[in-house]
């Protein structure tokens, strides 16, 4: 065994190997076994999809970089859930590509804001936060107001939900998968969004969030 | 887990625990050729590299966190196994509230074998805090609205869930409404104010009015003889000709623009007359009121705070309108 180690010390790409083992290790055993995990992939009872025009908000949210400043993730502790409301668990997520759970909070966790203020409400403060909130921090978003939807690629949108939520979807009483969207869904999202402005979209997805566990 | 990851999880977690462990042993042993302190043959600069141990307090504590390590698995679980304190963080895995509550119940009991911090923490502070909140539950909120100490805490709570729309200081703001001006629109009594936190105000709202009244010179008129009804001057030719359209909007305003809460009518529909306007009182904003009518929403805050905090909430805001 003499100066064995030396190998690795002077070999760079056998010390990379040696790098990646060690660290993949602690994935290995904590996120891996995830991925087979029922209780990861069953949907909570109330889980809805999201409606055509929550989608497009939902993209919205996306887009506009929300996530960078509000987490969607309650936490189990007391200090959490007395201001934001049950924790969140894996059951209300499994639908969710990509997840927005965020790891910021520079604004308040998202996670249950659905119903907590009024449409209204919703539209001032993503105008103009100081209106309603004067300490606000919040960058104002007032051209969700006049940017308005097109619809066309709503429909896809839907189809590829249903694509990646195939093994994930609620189950009838014979035990088969029932997709996220109906075929009339699919065709009718263009119409459903057409002409309806960004601003309503990303309301309607606000309202939404944390509807199947309240 | 089946028990496949059980096993998976097990077998790594040991194995590089033991593989660390080996390692260190190897590192710590000289098989170098080279007396411990002496050089190591090559030197760069007149830097040479010395057949140096490891440090012993380095490779004391990495000993440590090896054996940290199993006191850790054993207190705190690993794969299927929870351990000996049967600690868990949250309950995960429920599928409805009503399945979360009872998980709860489960385990909170001392004979469950599981020890849900989170539950814990709740079962906790409920011991401590609520036997305060029973004691103000228990009493009116008149009663209340005279106590400084449960005004404080109504206070806080209103800060942290009302603000956001009603403002810090409770005077509301565009669309959202005053508190502490004694003009109400569903009522300003304690029960009203209760019931309104409780179940919120989701009226039909008032609808769009421009077709109804003929078009922008309908909308106009009724502007006019509206403004006119707190005694602002206006055109009087355009307000009487308002005030013959004015009956469509007697439904919920009264026959003479009084409001629907003069008339006993839980509608919301604001009085007219007062001068005190929720979404401004100018021309243009009057009129945009009427052509394209406002839908307000007070959302129900029972199932967020539960019936005790509401309570103190009321009490707080009927203390804002009491002199």
């Amino acid at each position: 065994m003499k100066n064995s180690h030396e190998k690795v010390e002077k070999n760079v790409g056998l010390f990379f190997l040696f790098t990646v083992f060690a660290i993949s290790i602690g994935g290995l055993v904590e996120i891996t076994p995830l991925f087979f995990q029922k209780e990861l992939s069953t949907p909570v009872d109330n889980l809805k999809p999201y409606t055509a025009l929550q989608m497009e908000g939902r993209d919205i949210y996306i887009r506009e970089g929300c996530s960078n400043c509000h987490s969607q993730m309650i936490r189990p502790f007391r200090a959490e859930t007395e201001r934001y409301g049950h924790y969140s668990v894996a059951g209300e997520h499994v639908w969710e590509h990509p997840f927005l759970w965020g790891s910021k909070r520079t604004g308040p966790d998202l996670a249950r804001v659905g119903g907590r203020y009024s449409d209204d409400w919703h539209i001032a403060h993503l105008t103009d936060p100081r209106s309603v909130v004067p300490e606000s921090n919040m960058p104002a978003y007032n051209w969700l107001n006049t940017n308005t939807l097109d619809g066309e690629i709503t429909g896809r949108k839907l189809e590829t939900f249903n694509f990646l939520t195939r093994n994930r979807s609620h189950k009838d009483e014979n035990g088969n998968a029932i997709p996220l969207y109906t075929q009339a869904e699919i065709d009718g999202a263009k119409d459903a969004v057409k002409g309806k402005t960004e601003m309503s979209a990303v309301v309607a997805y606000l309202q939404s969030l944390g509807h199947a566990l309240k | 887990m089946s028990s496949f990851w059980n096993i998976w999880v097990w077998v790594l977690t040991l194995g590089s625990l033991v593989g660390c462990f080996l390692l260190l042993r190897m590192c710590l042993k000289n098989f170098a050729g080279v007396e411990e302190g002496e050089s190591m043959g090559h030197s760069f600069d007149g830097i040479e590299e010395l057949n140096n141990p490891l440090p012993k307090w380095w490779s004391t504590f990495f000993l440590l966190t090896i054996v940290w390590a199993f006191g850790y698995i054993a207190l705190y679980g690993l794969g299927n196994w929870t351990g000996l304190l049967g600690w868990k963080s949250s309950n995960q895995g429920i599928l409805n509230l009503a399945e979360s509550k009872a998980k709860t119940l489960e385990y909170l009991s001392k004979d469950s074998g599981v020890l849900v911090q989170y539950d814990r923490e709740v079962a906790a502070a409920d011991a401590k805090f609520g036997p305060i909140f029973e004691a103000y539950a228990a009493r009116s909120i008149e009663d209340l609205a005279t106590d400084d100490e449960a005004l404080k805490v109504g206070q806080r709570l209103f800060i942290q869930n009302c603000a956001q729309c009603h403002g810090s200081d409770a005077h509301g703001t565009t669309g959202f409404p005053n508190l502490t001006d004694k003009d109400w629109l569903y009522g300003g009594t304690p029960e009203v104010i209760k019931e309104t936190i409780m179940n919120g105000r989701i009226a039909s709202g008032m609808m769009a009015w421009e077709g109804a009244l003929g078009g922008d010179q309908g909308v106009k008129e009724v502007a006019a003889y509206v403004i006119s009804l707190s005694g602002r001057s206006v055109d009087p030719e355009l307000a009487k000709a308002g005030k013959a359209k004015f009956a469509l909007c007697a439904g919920c305003h009264g026959p003479d623009g009084q409001g629907s809460l003069a008339l006993g009518m839980p509608m919301g529909a604001p009085n007219l007359t007062d001068n005190v306007w929720l979404y401004g009182g100018s021309k243009r904003v009057i009129e945009e009121s009427i052509r394209n009518g406002r839908a307000g929403v007070m959302p129900p805050w029972k199932d967020i705070l539960g019936e005790e905090k509401v309570h103190l909430i009321s009490a707080y805001v009927y203390s804002l309108s009491q002199d």
